[in-house]
C-alpha cells in the first residue's frame, strides 16, 4: 500500500493502471509546453502539468490523464487544456471501455488567464462527449491540491467521484472567499472547518461524490475497476430522468440545509449520531456509518 | 445595456421575459426564414452572483423546455460577476450546481435544442463557464466585459508586475479582458453589433453542436498552440506550429 496523496501525478499512474499498461501521448520528451509562460517569466513543465494516454484497468482499454499538484497546482493553461481535450476526443474514436481522470488542479491557470477559462470549458464538453458515446467517465480526487475552480465543476459532469478523506472538492478556495468577504465568511486557517467544507467525508455525506476510499493507491485502483463496471452496466450517458433526480437532490438539499452554519449541523440534520466524531474516524469505520445515513443515494448523478 | 432594452431589440415581434432575484426566463418571438419561431430564454442580470439557487433556477428552466418543447432554440443572457464567493455555496456544493447547469444545457444540445450564448454586460469566470461558454456558440455585444480577473488582481497572483502585463496585453489577447480577446481566442463566434434580432436569427440557422472553438482560436491567431496539441494527441502525431 501506499499513499495516493503523497505521490505525484506521474508516479499515480503506474499503481491506478495495470501495471506496464500505460502509453502516454505527447509525453515530456516531445517538449510541448506552454507558450504564455516564459514571457511572464515562469518556468515551463515538458508536460505542462498533466499526463494523457491510454492503459489497461482490469484488463479494458481505458484512457486516463493524471493532473500535477507541484507544477502551478495542477492549474489548466492552454496546452494542458488541450492535451485533456484532445485525449478525450480519441477516447471516443478508439471506443475506449472507460476514462479515468486523476484530477488534482486549482482550476484555471491565471498566467494564461483567458486561454484557462475557455481551455476548461472545452474539457468539460469533452467529458460530456465521452459520456454521450456510452464511454464512462471516473474522477479521482485525492491530492493535496485539491480539486477547485472549473475543474471542481468538470468533475461533477463525471459518471462517479472517488474522493479520500483528504482530497478536497470545490469550486472557489478558501483563501479567495477570505479575501473577497473577509475572515468572518470563511476563515481560510481554519484548517479543520476547510476540511469539513471541502473534504472527501462532507462530500460523500451530501452525495457530491459517490465513492470515499483511504488515502492508498490500492484502494483507489479497486473503486475505479468498480465503478467502471458499476457505469458500464448503467449505461454512461446522461439521461432527462438522471437530470430530473439530480435536480430533485440539488433541490432538497437546499431545502434541508440551506440555513445550516456549518457542515456538522448538516450533518446532524442527515441522522449522524454525533457529528463531532466525524472527522477522526477512519475510512472503513465512516463507511460503515455514514452508509444509512449520507443523501441521495440513487437520486444522485451516477 | 439592461435587459429589458435588450430584449427588445432581440425580439420586436414580442416577448414574455420576466425578472426574478437577478434570474430571467420567458419566450421571444422570432421571425425565421421558415417563419415565426418562439425561442426560449434564460439568464441573469444585475452582474448577479452565481450562486446555487440562481444555477438551479437556470437548469431547472433548461429541463422544463427540454421536457415541454422539444427542439425549441435556447438562448442564454450572460451578466455576472461570477460564482457566489460565500461559505454557504461551497459547503452545499456549488461547483455540483454549476455542472448541473452546464449538463443541462448539454443535454440540451444533445436532444437537437440550438443553444446560443449572448454576454449582453458582463462575464467572469465561473459565472460563465457553465452559461454562455457551454452553448453551441457564444456571442457578445462589442461593450461587453469578459474577463477572469483584472489585471491588478492577476499582477498579484502570478507576482508579474501590473506594468508588464499591461504591455503584454496589448497585443497578445490571453492577458487582458475584453469580448475582442474572446473573438480572437475562439471563445466568442462574434460580436453583434447592429440590428439584434437580425444577427439572433442569422446565428440559430448557422450553428450546430461541434465545438470549434480552438480551430476558430488559431484561424484568428489568438490561441497558437491548442488545435495542434489537441490534434496531435487525438491522431498520435506530432505537433505543428500553426
Amino acid at each position: 500500500m501506499s499513499s495516493y496523496l503523497e505521490l505525484s501525478a506521474r508516479q499515480r499512474i503506474p499503481h491506478l493502471f495495470d501495471a506496464g499498461s500505460f502509453e502516454e501521448f505527447l509525453p515530456p520528451g516531445a517538449r510541448v509546453v506552454s507558450p504564455h509562460l516564459a514571457q511572464l517569466d515562469a518556468p515551463v513543465s515538458f508536460d505542462d502539468g498533466v499526463v494523457v494516454g491510454r492503459g489497461l484497468l482490469d484488463g479494458q482499454v481505458v484512457f486516463g490523464a493524471a493532473q500535477e499538484g507541484g507544477f502551478m497546482g495542477g492549474a489548466v493553461g492552454e496546452v494542458h487544456g488541450a492535451k485533456l481535450v484532445g485525449m478525450l476526443g480519441r477516447a471516443v474514436i478508439e471506443n475506449a471501455h472507460a476514462v479515468l481522470l486523476l484530477l488534482e488542479s486549482g482550476g484555471v491557470r491565471l498566467h494564461e488567464a483567458n486561454a484557462g477559462l475557455i481551455a476548461v470549458s472545452e474539457v468539460m464538453r469533452a467529458i460530456l462527449d465521452v459520456r454521450a458515446a456510452g464511454i464512462p467517465v471516473i474522477v479521482a480526487v485525492g491530492g493535496a491540491n485539491g480539486c477547485f475552480g472549473g475543474m471542481g465543476i468538470a468533475a461533477r459532469c463525471a459518471n462517479t467521484v472517488i474522493m479520500s478523506e483528504e482530497g478536497r472538492l470545490a469550486m472557489s478556495g478558501p483563501e479567495v472567499i477570505e479575501t473577497a468577504n473577509g475572515v468572518e465568511e470563511f476563515d481560510s486557517k481554519d484548517r479543520a472547518l476547510v476540511w469539513r467544507t471541502t473534504g472527501g467525508k462532507h462530500r460523500y455525506l451530501v452525495g457530491d461524490c459517490q465513492l470515499l476510499v483511504a488515502d492508498d493507491t490500492d484502494a483507489f485502483r479497486a473503486a475505479a475497476i468498480a465503478a467502471m463496471k458499476d457505469a458500464r452496466g448503467k449505461g454512461a450517458a446522461l439521461t432527462l430522468e438522471d437530470l430530473q433526480a439530480e435536480q430533485g437532490m440539488l433541490e432538497r438539499r437546499i431545502r434541508d440545509f440551506g440555513d445550516a452554519p456549518d457542515p456538522l449541523e448538516v450533518w446532524r440534520r442527515l441522522g449522524v449520531p454525533e457529528p463531532a466524531a466525524v472527522p477522526m474516524l477512519k475510512a472503513d469505520a465512516f463507511l460503515a456509518m455514514a452508509a444509512q445515513y449520507r443523501a441521495g443515494p440513487g437520486t444522485g448523478e451516477n | 445595456m439592461d435587459w429589458q432594452t435588450l430584449a427588445n431589440g432581440l425580439f420586436p415581434d414580442g416577448h414574455d421575459i420576466v425578472e426574478r432575484d437577478n434570474f430571467l426566463s420567458g419566450t421571444g418571438r422570432i421571425m425565421a426564414a421558415e417563419g415565426s419561431q418562439t425561442v426560449a430564454v434564460i439568464g441573469t442580470t444585475e452582474h448577479a452572483p452565481i450562486g446555487i439557487e440562481i444555477a438551479l433556477a437556470q437548469a431547472q428552466a433548461v429541463l422544463r423546455t427540454v421536457k415541454e418543447h422539444p427542439g425549441r432554440p435556447i438562448l442564454i443572457l450572460v451578466d455576472t460577476q461570477g460564482q457566489r464567493l460565500r461559505h454557504r455555496d461551497e459547503m452545499l456544493g456549488i461547483n455540483s450546481y454549476m455542472a448541473h447547469l452546464g449538463k443541462c444545457i448539454d443535454f440540451a444540445r444533445r436532444q437537437g435544442h440550438k443553444v446560443l450564448g449572448l454576454v449582453y454586460d458582463q462575464a467572469l469566470s465561473g459565472g460563465f463557464i457553465t452559461s454562455g461558454l457551454i452553448a453551441d456558440a457564444c456571442f457578445a455585444l462589442p461593450q461587453a466585459t469578459i474577463r477572469v480577473m483584472g489585471l491588478p488582481a492577476m499582477a498579484r497572483i502570478t507576482k508579474v508586475p501590473e506594468e508588464r502585463l499591461t504591455e503584454l496585453a496589448k497585443d497578445n489577447p490571453v492577458f487582458a479582458p475584453g469580448a475582442t480577446n474572446y473573438l480572437r481566442m475562439g471563445g466568442l463566434q462574434a460580436l453583434w453589433e447592429h440590428e439584434l434580432a437580425a444577427a439572433l436569427v442569422e446565428a440559430l440557422a448557422n450553428v450546430d453542436a461541434v465545438d470549434r472553438r480552438m480551430l476558430l482560436g488559431q484561424e484568428r491567431g489568438g490561441r497558437h498552440m491548442a488545435q495542434a496539441v489537441a490534434e496531435a494527441v487525438r491522431t498520435g502525431g506530432d505537433v505543428r506550429p500553426a
